[in-house]
């Protein structure tokens, strides 16, 4: 068995050491919001905290889940309360087809609990490691850069 | 407040937002088995058959061949050359042979791995220069898809001789969410199909003639990303599933891992185009003579289309008296191509925008002034002949270049550390696109829309689906300005063809443009309905449902109507190819390190004419988000291919799309030039962004080092084998 | 050798304080074989080419996963770090129940994907002794800014006394089955030949063509980037 805590909720599960997390989440867990676009780490939708810092699920085999605090994008908004930067998502039209769109949610909220007035450069350093094929990102990095401003 | 050009959040924001939006691979029917592929492995040969290994415990997997496919061996599109698996000949690598379904997806590729295709290998046509009139036959007996000649004027020597060849290559789609379908069988044998599309009435025609009933219907799953790559190739995903939920009785799911689909998908037709223009001293284009030769791959599917398209656009948005076009589209061993943003046009803007470059350069002009001498203005004519009118072409070039005016802000962005010495040049391109389908396209697909009157609220019926384009938002704020009703009120049912009537297929940007104008007709029908109904001549919405005696819903339908505007002639090719054009200006500033060769992107400024903005953020989201793929055509995506055809950068870490850090800031202009046959004016907008930035890209790299690059991508090993030449010379 | 069973035979060494960590010691840096690009980039203390290095490894989702010793262990030729070691002249000290012993850079990738550890060693940590007098210098040329892999990755370092080099180690990766030095060219630089140098690059290496760019892509950027560094510090 494997225990870490998902979004904020103690959670035990059993699979072979080497399964890999968003395997876990998605399948057995049908937590469905982490997305797999390459398991290769390079598209980063399958994007999660674990211990704040975020990885990707792909990458990582689950025995290493083992003691962390995972966020995963379901664990973003408070019940019906969207998250801030959920918010701005919407907002500013930075969601179009929406499959890279939890990926860039979650590494976006690493970014601002860290840096909480980052910059274009450092906004745009930050989410390097999601791909978004619908976009061009201009409005990604609007609405991370303003959600700032949404926040209380 | 009228919901028609204001930003309107999406109808699907929360949900995407929130990681609840169900996409294919989401949804998990009760019992479901996964399918997987078995492919050929070669270019071309005769099919043998297949050898499964004795060693493999085969007593839990279903495997299907051609053996199995109950009708017609065909996935039906504009020709029955397709098969849906391959029997007795391969054409192509990577061609579907079998099929296997298992309890899970690494049980099924542990399967296919385990067989074994049997083939022997015949000579293959990899080189599309060398396929027409080969003996080696791919399609009929010339290996020619399609032959377009398009001529007017007469011809003339007298003048300035420009030519010059351009070459562009493959482009992959790269939606983030890979090729999905689901197969689920119905209680009348008859089969529901869900999956990742853009044209769910497709997958019906496609295959139906291979189950050989019609007991089809199909739902669009929340689709992440298409481009026009999930257009044609989903309807093979479904005759896949289908036959395996045939043959084992149980729900199927097959999703594409990232490698599969980049290997065996559809891509953008590569094209070598030559161009020879005859130009006055003073620069007056006096002759344009251009010829596409375009590799549709091995099977027909939309490439005479796409060919139509190229040529179409092979003059670029300039007058000229005599202009005579020829375009071939050839059949190859190698995948198909099919659809991709932009159809033949980028391809073909490419190629005019270098040779309108290579022309200022022979005479000694100004690019952008030597554009502006030769626009194409009011009342010119194009190839075909039609008498363009409202045209905006000076207006989006003058918008770009005063929004270029403003000082370039964004630092460049430093790869890899170190130091390094840099070369900073600007580009313009102009370019137009034709709006919608060609010639008489809607006239004959007569799109049609539904609306429901439920209680207080409005439902649309359509087949267009939202694949991230704004579709389940636009709609009801067309809808809504129609009804004059608040756009909370109105939504888009779900896309599923038994419940919503063929609009026609989500492709060539005339969604809003046609559709849109469809439903605007439908909801002043219900409008007229209820008025009828209450006998009230009211137009207050509100007013009109107070009146009814009771609540029962209302249905009406409206249906394309051809006004008869459109005076095309497919025989002959000539006439009004479009009913209206959109117009794109392109302004890039980049930096070339001059180390690597590697091209650095500053800002990228781009003026489009839409028509009417019905939601300028979704519209902003077009133009941007078309902007960076044209941006990545332009410069880092390539498809490599073996001796074979085979894809052999089929990972994201090797075909390259850019990243936040290779993206730069964009500004972006909307230029409203009404299209009258369009709701609220609107034009389609999703195709044109592509089509501008590779050649100023080209044009920017040519302003910062003086070297001429005539092909894509312009990739960091092009360029600096240009600049050595350039710095021996 | 035998294949590990992936459903019993792991051992998570992920968290195990004595692999992690950066620390300074009386000549140098000490740096835990499991200590991630993140934590590289955040060690202040550490030479700046090093921490650009770090900078350039995938992105943000790799850096907080991906190890200075995964980097060194999997030795692919590609590897964003290696270089860096062979000119920092890094020793790498590997463990095992036999002891403990350090293995120099310079003798540790003995071919493609292969090291000069045994089996059941493992590695703990890289040693390194930065020369604040020297000059370090890191250049990654990749297939786009981030999520890359090089094409071709430059590690330098240069040692000027009286504006003359005294010291001069160049290395790449991305061009052989091992990351390399390039004897030629440190010769040539030692030999007073500044930027011209660069000029010594084939040489020195033959690099091959691949998926991901050309020989002679790579040879041509390999003396350009090498040339331009020297300008910058010996002049034209």
């Amino acid at each position: 068995m494997t225990q870490f805590s998902l979004n904020g909720h103690t959670t035990s599960v059993d699979a072979p050491p080497m399964t890999r997390l968003i395997d876990v989440l998605r399948e057995q867990l049908r937590l469905t919001g982490t997305k797999e676009g390459c398991g290769e780490g390079e598209c980063g939708a399958c994007t999660v905290l674990i211990d704040g810092l975020p990885v990707n699920a792909c990458m990582i085999p689950v025995v290493q889940a083992e003691g962390t605090q995972i966020l995963t994008v379901e664990g973003l908004a408070e019940d019906e309360r969207l998250h801030p930067i959920q918010t701005a998502f919407i907002n500013y039209g930075a969601a179009q087809c929406g499959i890279c769109t939890p990926g860039f949610v979650v590494a976006a909220k690493a970014l601002l609990d860290a840096q909480p007035n980052p910059s274009r450069t450092e906004v745009r350093e930050a989410l390097a490691g999601n791909l978004c094929r619908c976009t061009g990102y201009q409005k990604i990095i609007d609405a991370v850069v303003e959600a700032l401003g949404g926040q209380p | 407040m009228n919901p028609v050009g204001i930003d309107i959040p999406r109808a699907d924001g929360p949900s995407k937002v929130r990681g609840d939006a169900q996409y294919v691979d989401d949804i998990r029917p009760a019992g479901c088995l996964y399918g997987a592929t078995v492919r050929s492995p070669i270019a071309h040969g005769k099919l043998l058959g297949i050898q499964k290994d004795p060693d493999f415990d085969w007593s839990d997997i279903t495997v299907v061949t051609c053996l199995d496919i109950p009708a017609q061996n065909v996935v039906l599109l504009m020709t029955e050359d397709q098969p849906a698996l391959a029997d007795g000949v391969v054409r192509h690598v990577e061609e579907p042979v079998a099929l296997v379904a298992a309890s899970s997806p690494a049980r099924a590729r542990a399967a296919v791995a385990h067989i074994k295709v049997l083939v022997e290998a015949l000579p293959a046509v990899l080189d599309p220069l060398t396929a027409q009139n080969n003996p080696i036959q791919i399609f009929g007996t010339d290996n020619v898809f399609k032959q377009i000649s398009i001529h007017k004027g007469d011809k003339t020597d007298d003048g300035v001789i420009v030519e010059g060849t351009y070459t562009v290559g493959h482009q992959e789609q790269l939606y983030i969410e890979p090729q999905g379908m689901i197969a689920v069988p119905r209680a009348d044998d008859g089969l529901t199909l869900i999956g990742s599309m853009q044209c769910p009435f497709y997958i019906v025609k496609a295959i139906a003639p291979m189950l050989g009933h019609g007991r089809i219907n199909v739902i669009q799953a929340t689709t992440g990303g298409g481009f026009g790559g999930k257009e044609e190739y989903p309807s093979m995903l479904a005759a896949h599933c289908a036959l395996l939920s045939i043959k084992t009785g149980a729900p199927v799911k097959m999703i594409y891992q990232r490698d599969e689909d980049l290997r065996a998908t559809t891509k953008r037709h590569p094209s070598v185009i030559k161009i020879r223009s005859v130009v006055s001293p003073q620069g007056e284009l006096l002759q344009w003579d251009a010829e596409i030769i375009m590799d549709g791959g091995a099977y027909n599917t939309l490439t005479p289309v796409v060919l139509s398209r190229a040529l179409l656009h092979l003059c670029g948005p300039y007058r000229c008296p005599r202009q005579h076009l020829e375009g071939v589209a050839v059949a190859t061993h190698t995948p198909p191509n099919g659809a991709f943003r932009g159809f033949g046009a980028p391809q073909a803007m490419y190629a005019v925008e270098r040779h309108m470059d290579a022309i200022a350069r022979t005479i000694g002009m100004d690019p952008v002034a030597f554009r502006r001498l030769n626009l194409i203005r009011d009342g010119d004519t194009t190839p075909t002949g039609q008498a363009l009118v409202d045209t905006g072409a000076h207006l989006v070039l003058d918008v770009a270049l005063k929004a270029a005016e403003a000082e370039v802000k964004t630092p460049a962005i430093h790869p890899g550390g170190g130091v390094g010495r840099y070369a900073r040049g600007r580009g313009v391109a102009l370019v137009f696109h034709g709006c919608g389908f060609t010639g008489n396209g809607e006239a004959r697909i007569k799109g049609k829309v539904a609306v429901e009157l439920q209680d207080r609220c409005v439902q649309i019926l359509t087949a267009s689906t939202d694949i991230g384009q704004g579709v389940d938002t636009t709609f009801p704020q067309i809808a809504a300005a129609a009804l004059g009703i608040g756009v909370s009120r109105v939504s888009n049912a779900p896309h599923d063809t038994a419940m919503v009537p063929d609009s026609g297929p989500t492709v060539a940007s005339p969604t809003c443009m046609v559709v849109g104008g469809v439903l605007r007709t439908a909801a002043l029908k219900l409008k007229a309905a209820l008025q009828a109904e209450t006998g009230l001549d009211t137009d207050d919405f509100d007013t009109l449902l107070d009146a009814r005696t009771h609540t029962m819903a209302l249905r009406v339908m409206a249906e394309y109507q051809d006004d008869g505007s459109m005076d095309w002639d497919d025989a002959t090719y000539s006439g009004d190819a479009y009913p209206c054009y959109g117009w794109a200006c392109s302004v890039v500033d980049l930096d070339v390190d001059l180390d690597t060769g590697e091209v650095l992107y500053r800002r990228y400024v781009s003026a489009t004419d839409v028509g009417k903005a019905i939601n300028p953020v979704i519209v902003e989201g077009q133009l941007e988000g078309g902007a960076i793929q044209g941006l990545g055509y332009a410069t880092c995506e390539e498809v490599v291919l073996d001796d074979q055809g085979r894809m052999i950068n089929d990972r994201l870490t090797n075909y390259i799309i850019p990243t936040t850090l290779d993206a730069p800031e964009m500004i972006t202009r909307i230029i409203e030039i009404p299209y009258s046959g369009g709701p609220f004016g609107a034009k389609g907008i999703g195709e044109i962004p592509m089509d501008g930035p590779a050649p100023a890209v080209a044009s920017a790299i040519e302003a910062a080092v003086g070297v001429v690059l005539n092909r894509l991508p312009m990739t960091p090993e092009r360029v600096l084998s240009a600049l050595e030449i350039k710095e021996r010379s | 050798m035998v294949k590990p069973n992936l459903l019993k035979d792991i051992i998570n060494i992920w968290g195990c304080t004595g692999l992690s960590g950066i620390d300074s010691t009386e000549y140098g840096f000490r740096i835990g074989a499991l200590s991630t690009w993140t934590e590289v980039r955040q060690a202040t203390a550490l030479p700046p080419a090093l921490i650009e290095c770090a900078a350039t490894v995938g992105a943000q989702q790799i850096q907080n996963r991906g190890t200075v010793g995964g980097n060194i262990v999997n030795g692919s030729p590609a590897g964003d770090s290696l270089p860096m070691w062979l000119v920092l002249d890094a020793e790498f000290e590997v463990a095992s129940t036999r002891g403990v012993r350090r293995i120099p850079a310079s003798e540790f990738w003995t071919g493609y994907r292969k090291n000069a550890m045994v089996d059941d060693e493992l590695l703990v940590a890289v040693h390194i002794q930065p020369k604040s007098t020297d000059i370090l210098h890191y250049r990654k040329v990749g297939t786009r800014m981030a999520q890359s892999i090089s094409k071709v990755v430059l590690g330098a370092r240069l040692r000027i006394a009286d504006g003359r080099p005294i010291e001069a180690r160049f290395a790449m990766g991305s061009i052989a089955a091992t990351p390399v030095r390039l004897p030629t060219v440190e010769a040539a630089v030692l030999a007073g030949e500044g930027a011209d140098a660069a000029t010594h690059m084939a040489q020195d290496i033959t690099p091959l063509d691949d998926i991901r760019s050309t020989s002679g892509y790579r040879l041509n950027v390999a003396t350009r980037v090498v040339r331009s560094f020297l300008e910058q510090y010996l002049g034209a």
